[in-house]
């Protein structure tokens, strides 16, 4: 059998079988972590997907997010994993004719829900429309409006985040089942399982997902210590994030963020399985509408008309 | 005979009970009255918010008993521009004055259209004898705010949390700074 071998300068003798299994070992050597790296690499990189982890799992994973976290911010963060309430359904209620577009609930639900400040991210958007028009454009309103003051007249204002779709198009098409509807309704992202590939912002109506272009950046001091795997916790860049109705509050019994911070009482939250609930009262009295209706996407979010017009001064 | 002995005792007794049942009817209805009249009706009969577990904030008052100044001052019910509480400036009704709303003789009262007396806390009563759709819808939870849980202990924000009483109407707001536009967002590079 002749030898292919070439005369190497150094005078070693190197056939291409040995030639391709050095490299291959050497590629491999490559794709490992550093010695110095934390065992943690491992585990999150062979992490089951949440909804196959058993109890132990999730909490192990947990531990490992909250030991993480407590480095990345020094301080104590702890991550939750509440699971859905038995015979809950959660449903929001805003009421246009109230809302006068003070932006309150965005600065709200961006201190709760730990977004990034530089570079930016909001997850609600806050949309002036002009009133009298036939139809809600989205397409003339206008996101970035700053006036003195709000209400202008002539202008309603129309606040869109995610609307937890009962036939949410963002979950269908994500490759990686990263998102997925929970029990109790709320449309949730695993942000370890996200890839980025941001099908589902394509997918959903109603531009409500943000993607992290670059590295979140939150001060420390302004971190949102109390949060849920599923929801507020530190996302990593290159992943989808969107409202999750508070869910490391509401799951708990409180109201979201947005509900509490609203100055004009125009935010309603409850249960949608309990007729006493607000949502469920609101629904009885007033004129209800959902965004985008014909796409059959079915949102858990309702608008609807408490007052024929906001009544504020100048608000006419 | 042992039949008819019995027949006749029991219709003895049925006679006796039932004239002892109306003569303490009679009796009863008078007694009532007299109750109803020695206790004037100084609250609602119905308590405003109905579920259990919830909290109404007490309105935020400067000078509180009222009657500490006002007991020894005459009433004066004329229209004027006033000396004292100049921070308050009624646009509220077409017409109206302080007493109104507040009784002449018990400061520390408001008084509703039919002459009762109500607590400074039960405000939401005084609003609702005009705004009843809204102190309805309060009551219902789908006007104004609650906050705290919503499968539990909340707050219900009152009327009087939102709006000035004196001049309701709600005042145009300084809004929060708006989202910054995408070209203008920078990504720096993780250091």
């Amino acid at each position: 059998m002749i030898k292919n071998t070439r005369k190497h300068p150094a005078a070693i003798d190197l056939d291409r079988r040995t030639f391709l299994k050095g490299a291959a070992l050497g590629a491999a050597a490559m794709a490992l972590p550093p010695a110095d790296a934390d065992a943690g690499f491992l585990e999150s990189f062979f992490q089951k997907h949440f909804r196959e982890m058993s109890d132990e799992e999730i909490k192990k994973v947990i531990d490992r997010l909250e030991k993480d976290y407590s480095k990345q911010f020094s301080k104590e963060v702890k991550v939750k994993a509440t699971k859905p309430m038995e015979n809950v359904v959660f449903g929001y209620g805003l009421d246009i004719g109230r809302c006068i577009g003070c932006r309150k609930c965005v600065q709200a639900c961006v201190e709760e829900n730990n977004q990034s400040r530089d570079p930016q991210i909001q997850w609600i958007s806050v949309l002036k429309m002009k009133k009298g028009a036939k139809m809600a454009d989205f397409q003339t309103a206008d996101k970035y409006y700053q006036p003195e003051q709000v209400p202008e007249p002539g202008y309603f204002y129309l606040p869109v985040q995610c609307q937890q779709c009962e036939d949410p198009p963002c979950v269908k098409v994500c490759p990686t089942k990263a998102t997925w509807k929970e029990k109790d309704g709320i449309v949730v992202i695993d942000y370890n399982w996200c890839i980025g590939c941001r099908y589902c912002m394509a997918a959903c109506p109603y531009g409500a997902r943000r993607f992290n272009w670059g590295t979140p950046n939150v001060p420390a001091e302004q971190l949102n210590p109390n949060t849920h795997y599923l929801g507020n916790r530190p996302r990593p860049k290159g992943s989808v994030e969107k409202c999750t109705f508070c869910i490391q509050r509401t799951r708990e019994g409180r109201y979201p963020a947005c509900v509490e911070a609203c100055p004009v009482g125009a935010r309603k939250f409850g249960n949608l399985a309990d007729p006493n609930s607000e949502i469920r009262k609101a629904m009885e009295h007033f004129r209800v509408f959902r965004l985008k209706e014909d796409l059959n996407t079915k949102p858990q979010f309702f608008y609807f008309f408490g007052v024929k017009s906001n009544r504020a001064e100048g608000g006419k | 005979m042992k039949k008819m002995k019995a027949v006749f005792f029991t219709l003895l007794a049925a006679t006796a009970l039932s004239v002892f049942l109306i003569q303490s009817g009679v009796q009863a209805q008078p007694q009532a009255e007299q109750v109803a009249k020695q206790q004037p009706k100084q609250t609602a009969a119905k308590p405003l918010v109905h579920a259990p577990d919830t909290v109404t904030p007490a309105p935020k008052m400067a000078f509180f008993p009222c009657s500490q100044c006002h007991s020894a001052m005459p009433v004066n019910k004329k229209e004027r521009a006033l000396t004292f509480h100049t921070e308050i400036t009624l646009k509220h009704m077409p017409t109206g004055w302080c007493y109104s709303c507040h009784d002449e003789k018990n400061r520390d009262k408001l008084k509703l259209a039919n002459g009762d007396l109500i607590d400074y806390n039960d405000s939401a009563l005084l609003c609702g004898q005009c705004h009843g759709a809204s102190l309805k819808e309060w009551q219902d939870g789908v006007h104004g705010k609650r906050t705290g849980m919503w499968n539990g202990k909340k707050v219900y924000e009152n009327c009087l949390s939102c709006h000035d009483q004196h001049q309701p109407a709600f005042k145009a707001i300084k809004p929060m700074p708006a989202p910054e536009r995408p070209e203008k967002i920078i990504y720096k590079k993780k250091k």
